[in-house]
């Protein structure tokens, strides 16, 4: 049952990510990240991590795909011609070095789990109380250090954005 | 046959090679971005999968870390699509070379 479910969430899960690097619409690419994010919540679901499952659909499904969408909306891009554009030694080197990449990450697992598996899993280990326990308790400062960090990108993003409108008001200054 | 920690690695594997394919192959800067975000997810599922398999709970409060990093690093690189969009009228990476000597 359990490897059923794995074995049809991973091939939706895969065959949607390749979707999105080959989609030739960016909004077609956007709407099979959805779909691979989902999957990635039922990986989580299926490994006991109910709150993370529940923040991945929330912030990652809703929130950064919808600002996806939104910068897809405001470009109003054409359909690019990638795949001919790219040379055959660039298609060469880019599946080369992500075969690599792979084979790399796969030496080192199967190097790692050759020890037996250390503790009994359980399924009641990543609960809100779980969470919020190791959050609010060892991993304070981090926490309140990432409230920081979304707070500089917040006036990041308005300060790029603003710093035309910023530079005409200078210049519109000394007329007036 | 029970699912192992094993199959959760081989396919956050085969995630992470699919989004480095996307980074070396597009040249649209916005779908580069989501393969980018495909990576990440891709080490979020070994990072909850090692947190199953040693029983501890830091692994997910990671993920929570990463979760917040990718919203930020997202919000300021579409604010930064936006702006090159803005000046270059594409966001084809080719095109955009202002740093390059």
């Amino acid at each position: 049952m359990e490897a059923t479910l794995f074995i049809i969430t991973a091939l939706t899960a895969l065959v949607s990510s390749l979707l999105v690097v080959t989609g030739k619409k960016p909004i077609n690419s956007i709407l099979f990240l959805i779909v691979t994010f989902f999957c990635v919540a039922v990986f989580y679901l299926m490994l006991g991590a109910q709150f993370i499952a529940a923040m991945q659909i929330i912030v990652y499904a809703g929130a950064i795909m919808v600002l996806f969408l939104f910068v897809v909306m405001l470009l109003n891009m054409r359909e690019e011609q990638i795949w001919e554009k790219l040379t055959s030694s660039r298609k060469v080197i880019a599946f080369v070095v992500a075969l690599g990449v792979l084979s790399v990450v796969v030496t080192a697992v199967t190097v790692t789990l050759s020890t037996p598996n250390p503790a009994d899993s359980q399924y009641e280990l990543g609960t809100v109380e779980a969470i919020a326990e190791g959050l609010f308790s060892c991993w304070l400062l981090p926490f309140e250090m990432a409230s920081v960090l979304l707070l500089t990108a917040i006036i990041g993003v308005v300060m790029m954005v603003k710093r035309k409108e910023q530079e005409e008001t200078v210049t519109e200054e000394p007329k007036s | 046959m029970t699912v192992t920690v094993e199959w959760y690695l081989a396919l956050s594997a085969v995630l992470f090679a699919v989004g480095v394919g996307g980074v070396l192959l597009r040249r649209n800067a916005l779908i580069i971005f989501m393969s980018v975000e495909l990576m990440l997810n891709s080490a979020n599922i070994a990072l909850v999968a090692f947190s199953h398999y040693l029983n501890n709970i830091d692994g997910q409060l990671f993920v929570f870390f990463v979760m917040a990093v990718a919203a930020a690093e997202v919000a300021v690189g579409l604010a930064i699509i936006i702006t090159i969009f803005k000046h270059k009228g594409s966001v084809d990476i080719d095109k955009v070379n202002l740093l390059k000597w």
